[in-house]
């Protein structure tokens, strides 16, 4: 019998870590069938970030290397700076990419480098068990804001594709979500896209994807998605910030 | 072919590297280093390499932790409490195994200290340079030639070992300027063939017949991490029997050993030679590794008539002085003679506590 759709050869069949209803595999699955639908899996290297996207370590089957806490984007810098030839993507949580290596992103897309920064915003700390993030919603709960997030003490959640699109360099700025197959193909495209202006030598390329997390958020995968469609991007509006 | 030339210390660390065929560097300004930064930015360019100023020390070293990750000769620089903040990507290097070399040009701590020299770094440089009890092979020059000559090799051991180096400097090394001669220029052949040589663990893009590119500065498997601390002990005992590197200078029969590093050693050599123009017996050990230390140069040393072994360092309080301990072994007396803050030690201290030592006024 033809097989008319398999798994991507970019997953090595090891078992994913994740938990019911998040949303990181789908994301792996939809970077690696673009890898391969560019034909560039075997040039890619990813920089993998601190947090629940360390478990994909053993089940991607391209190059990549953990990053220190937040400094992704710098390390994609030296790698991409010193091997032009391969495409360097980074793959961060908001924890690590909106919090602790705020720097690190803001002046990788300030210098325009060369390189396709893949961001999962899920608002919430995941791999420590559910602390606050900066993209933590007003009123939501977190086990270091017991209260919800109240914006007198915690101020507001931060838009990091908003912050990145103040800036010059950045060639491609798209927020996208996984929360419906139509979302998702959405997903691929931006991805794809970004990959894309990489190989063209075009400069930074930044995805956002709004995504779950039903374990922290302490609700049903199907709950989840409601939350997510209802509050998350309505905080997070998906669209393209900038398409250069 | 080598050619002799009048250098700053650290242009001339910066140029060795080059010469070594490091083709990037990232960095942060920081004084008394920031002639590193300042040289690779225009030096780099001419050769195909790549300098980057970072935005902050840790984004340097990160920057660092990727290029070496991507097979190249990559190195980064700073001054002590900028040190502090590469310590994270200096464990991650450790741990994922990415070849890399930096470049301490001490100054005075804790905190932001001061601008001028000290050695107040040694347990950072040598027992914790971040966490996770890593180690690393710790060059100490005491002359511009010597921080040329260590550079130049300090690439040849980081990617042997697949770990960090460190050139220990301080800002007397760093600011000074001396006739060196600098080693021969890597072609650009021999720089692509060695990083063609890295690719195999490099993470370049590997196809999917190929082996992955894999550098992990953890592992999920409790038992995988262990076994991987395991190797890195050997090859740390490895370095206790092949590199270390060390001077020693008349031990037999020495009644009064110094031991020193870097821009003190050269001070308490000046003191040596005085000393031992007046009759007195007065011998040295010069660590130049340190770390690995060089415990078996204890070994030389007549404890029957040696009245004490005086560590000397501008460290207070004094640092290298648990290694000279532990070297010593109990066998005879240590003590130290030490200043701080960025202030030089002179010749005359050393020598009036030799005199006083040698006179029998110590323990």
């Amino acid at each position: 019998m033809e097989a008319v759709y398999t798994r991507t050869n970019t997953l090595n069949g090891n078992l994913l870590g994740f938990c019911p209803g998040c949303m990181h595999g789908t994301a792996f699955k939809l970077i690696g069938e673009v890898l391969e639908e560019l034909g560039i899996d075997n040039k890619a290297s990813c920089i993998l970030a601190i947090g629940c996207c360390g478990l994909a370590q053993e089940v991607l089957s391209y190059d990549l290397a953990t990053a220190p806490h937040g400094r992704a984007a710098a390390a994609a810098t030296g790698l991409k700076r010193s091997n032009p030839d391969t495409l360097v993507f980074t793959y961060q949580g908001d924890g690590d990419l909106a919090s602790i290596g705020l720097a690190e992103t803001i002046h990788a897309a300030n210098r325009g480098e060369n390189i396709s920064v893949i961001f999962i915003n899920n608002g919430i700390y995941g791999m420590t068990g559910g602390q606050m993030a900066p993209t933590t919603l007003i009123g939501m709960k977190a086990t270091t804001a017991p209260g919800g997030r109240d914006p007198k003490i915690h101020g507001y959640p931060l838009h990091i594709a908003e912050i990145i699109n103040q800036l010059t360099a950045p060639v491609y700025i798209e927020r996208v979500s996984c929360n419906n197959p139509a979302n998702v193909r959405k997903t691929k495209n931006a991805i794809k896209k970004a990959f894309q202006n990489q190989l063209d030598g075009k400069g930074y390329s930044f995805v956002e994807i709004v995504t779950s997390c039903p374990t922290n958020w302490g609700l049903s995968p199907e709950k989840s998605l409601k939350f997510l469609e209802e509050n998350m991007m309505k905080e997070f509006p998906l669209g393209v910030l900038r398409d250069k | 072919m080598s050619d002799k030339v009048f250098m700053k210390g650290c242009e001339a660390i910066a140029e060795a590297a080059v010469r070594a065929g490091c083709r990037f560097y990232a960095g942060y300004p920081i004084t008394p280093q920031n002639e590193i930064p300042e040289y690779m930015s225009r030096r780099l360019p001419q050769v195909g390499g790549v300098f980057v100023q970072g935005e902050s020390e840790i984004a340097s070293v990160n920057m660092v932790y990727g290029a070496g990750a991507g097979g190249t000769r990559s190195m980064t620089s700073s001054s002590s409490v900028g040190i502090s903040l590469k310590s994270e990507g200096i464990s991650y290097c450790a741990g994922a195994m990415v070849p890399m070399v930096y470049a301490n040009m001490q100054r005075g701590g804790p905190g932001v200290g001061t601008i001028q020299a000290s050695q107040q770094d040694y347990f950072q440089a040598t027992k914790a340079s971040g966490n996770g009890g890593f180690k690393m092979i710790v060059l100490a020059p005491a002359t511009v030639q010597e921080a040329v000559d260590m550079t130049y090799q300090a690439f040849d051991l980081a990617e042997r070992d697949r770990n960090p180096v460190l050139i220990l400097g301080d800002g007397v090394i760093g600011t000074i300027m001396e006739p060196v001669v600098l080693p021969p220029m890597k072609s650009d052949e021999e720089v692509a063939a060695l990083k063609q040589a890295n690719r195999k663990w490099a993470i370049v893009g590997h196809s999917r017949d190929e082996k992955r590119g894999f550098l992990s500065p953890g592992y999920w498997s409790t038992v995988m991490q262990e076994e991987h601390c395991i190797q890195l002990d050997k090859m740390y005992h490895g370095w206790e029997e092949n590199d270390v590197q060390v001077e020693e200078l008349y031990l037999d029969n020495a009644e009064l050993v110094f031991v020193a590093y870097g821009t003190t050693a050269r001070i308490a050599k000046s003191a040596l030679e005085l000393l031992r123009a007046e009759g007195h017996k007065v011998g040295m050990i010069r660590p130049k590794t340190v770390s690995p230390f060089p415990v078996k140069s204890f070994d030389k040393i007549n404890y029957d008539v040696c009245k004490c072994v005086l560590d000397i360092e501008m460290s207070i309080p004094a640092q290298m002085l648990y290694d000279v301990k532990l070297a010593v072994k109990e066998r005879g007396a240590v003590d130290t003679c030490l200043r701080s803050g960025g202030n030089l030690i002179e010749r005359g201290d050393i020598v009036r506590k030799a005199q006083e030592i040698l006179s029998g006024g110590v323990k």
